[in-house]
């Protein structure tokens, strides 16, 4: 029983790993219906660049709010580019747009940072830590503190500020919005920066753990399995969904890998996902329409 | 209520394409006094929504256009402004369908009408306690989700977030669309308030023809996208042939 909750605490843990890549993608989709392939890359570059001006003797804080800086006016750029002259196409011609845009990132990031794996020391040990009897991860925890707190920070922004409800507004009507005065750009230039801060995050806690390097772009294809079992449209989705994944996949592994001779975690999440998609193809938290009967 | 003085809004010829080449608007033109309501008439696809979104510029947000003619606002030409702007400058639309931010709670909701000007929060509070003498009703729904309240509510909500832009000129689509006689004489004595207490104007698209003719001043029947008729409401009211309007309008539906 002991080794059965560490392994699925542990395995909720790296999901919050996940949830936090899944929170990037669903930030965009909301606001403006966009299904961001670059999410990826835009986690590489953010680590790339916040690891490169470290390495160049930058402390911490101030590589920090620099990359922050970096990542909005990429967003800025983004929206200038290729937002604003496809707005109103199709959602698959912006979802091409986003993976063309994904490859223009990572050579850009080539091209400007190197092609190395950069170690990340974010002064956490990860120790595993005794708690009544279960071995946890210390760095896992922390992760786990830094992704409630960023919630906590977006949730708050969502239902109290100005900024936070015009971004639902436009989520909900986008017409409606257009028709009290909101300007779409604006809130496209907010969102994608929200999200570039987002993939900061999530690019630190993995190139914490992985190392930075271009393999760090195909947690995006990690991030589908989550957004598909939560839900495109709902950070909670996103959380429940990497937590979901985390836990199938870690307990999956050692339940059901010896049978199958083989490291199931690879392939486990997209499986589950497909059953998500026959049964419940909005998620577990995806947009039902509110209405009243 | 008299009309008086300069128009506060003349359209002028509004031919309007969506996509390449569909032509929705062939040759608008109609006025809006200072203070004014008046009504536009016509059957479904007559072309009376596509005027109001000529106006308001978001046609240019579903891919349409004014492709000729010209619309002006207290004299400025407004033809190809922003919607934004024109919010800014004092024009709103109330969509058809009323359109309201469902998971938003009906508060959220006539907020977020009032974020186009900057408002300092004193003054949002402000006006947001200014809708709600106007909406009593809509202050006990402060906290539920938009989505979860009655059609007549929910037009309620929309012309109220609609308010809180502080609008001259106001654009309503289908006020009565879905809701009880009762409802909508409600709505409609809300609107001749409004414009009498605090001097907005309207254009009013609407199907509802006898509740409209009884509201408004002047009124213009609208038939494949362009004005077939048009004169004071009671002008038209007396005309034998209004029915009939009316009724192909049905027939052709």
């Amino acid at each position: 029983m002991q080794y059965f909750l560490t392994i699925l605490l542990s395995g909720l843990l790296a999901g919050v790993m996940y949830a936090m890549v899944a929170i990037g993608f669903v930030l965009i989709y909301k606001a403006s219906g966009v299904f961001n392939f670059a999410q990826g890359s835009m986690v590489l570059f953010a680590a790339l660049t916040f690891v490169t001006l470290t390495e160049h003797g930058v402390p911490f804080w101030a590589a920090f709010l620099a990359t922050v800086a970096v990542m909005i006016a990429g967003a800025v750029i983004i929206e200038r580019l290729v937002l604003r002259p496809l707005a109103d196409r199709s959602p698959l011609t912006l979802f091409m747009a986003t993976l063309g845009l994904s490859f223009v990132i990572e050579g850009l990031a080539q091209l400007l940072m190197g092609t190395d794996v950069h170690q990340l020391d974010l002064g956490i040990d990860d120790l595993p830590l005794d708690i009544a009897g279960l071995q946890l991860s210390q760095f896992d925890l922390f992760a786990s503190a830094v992704a409630i707190g960023l919630v906590v920070v977006l949730s708050v922004v969502f239902d109290r500020t100005r900024i936070g409800i015009a971004l639902r507004a436009v989520a909900d009507d986008v017409l409606a919005a257009q028709s009290i005065g909101i300007r779409l750009p604006v809130i496209w230039r907010i969102v994608w920066s929200v999200s570039g801060v987002v993939a900061l995050i999530a690019g630190l806690l993995w190139g914490a753990r992985q190392g930075v390097q271009f393999s760090l772009t195909m947690i995006v294809l990690k991030a589908m399995p989550v957004l598909i079992i939560g839900g495109f449209s709902s950070i909670a989705g996103a959380i429940v969904g990497g937590l979901l994944v985390g836990a199938t996949e870690s307990l999956a592994d050692i339940y059901i890998g010896p049978l199958v001779n083989g490291a199931v975690s690879n392939w486990f999440a997209y499986i589950l996902a497909v059953g998500f998609l026959l049964i419940r193809p909005s998620g577990l938290f995806g947009d039902r329409t509110i209405e009243r009967v | 209520m008299m009309t008086t003085a300069a128009p506060i809004l003349a359209v002028d010829n509004v031919h309007v394409i969506y996509g390449q080449s569909i032509l929705a608007l062939r040759g608008i033109t109609l006025r809006v006094n200072e203070g004014s309501i008046v009504a536009l008439l016509g059957a479904n696809g007559a072309g009376k929504t596509t005027t109001l979104k000529a106006i308001s510029s978001l046609v240019r947000a579903e891919r349409g256009r004014v492709a000729q003619g010209e619309i002006r606002f207290r004299g400025d030409i407004i033809t190809h402004a922003d919607a934004a702007g024109l919010v800014r400058r004092g024009i709103v639309q109330v969509l058809e369908g009323r359109r309201c931010f469902a998971h938003l709670t009906v508060e959220q909701n006539i907020v977020a009408g009032g974020y186009a000007h900057r408002p300092s929060r004193r003054v949002l509070a402000d006006d947001l306690d200014r809708v709600y003498t106007w909406f009593p009703r809509l202050k006990q729904r402060r906290r539920t989700a938009a989505g979860l309240n009655s059609g007549g509510e929910q037009q309620m909500i929309a012309i109220g977030r609609a308010l809180m832009t502080r609008p001259k000129l106001m654009l309503l689509d289908e006020p009565s669309m879905g809701l009880a006689p009762m409802l909508v004489e409600e709505i409609f004595e809300i609107i001749r308030n409004l414009n009498r207490r605090e001097g907005v104007s309207f254009l009013l698209a609407e199907q509802n023809t006898g509740f409209a003719l009884r509201y408004a001043d002047h009124a213009y029947v609208v038939e494949n996208g362009q004005v077939s008729a048009h004169g004071t409401a009671a002008d038209l009211a007396a005309r034998t042939d209004m029915a009939s309007l009316y009724l192909g309008a049905i027939a052709t539906d």
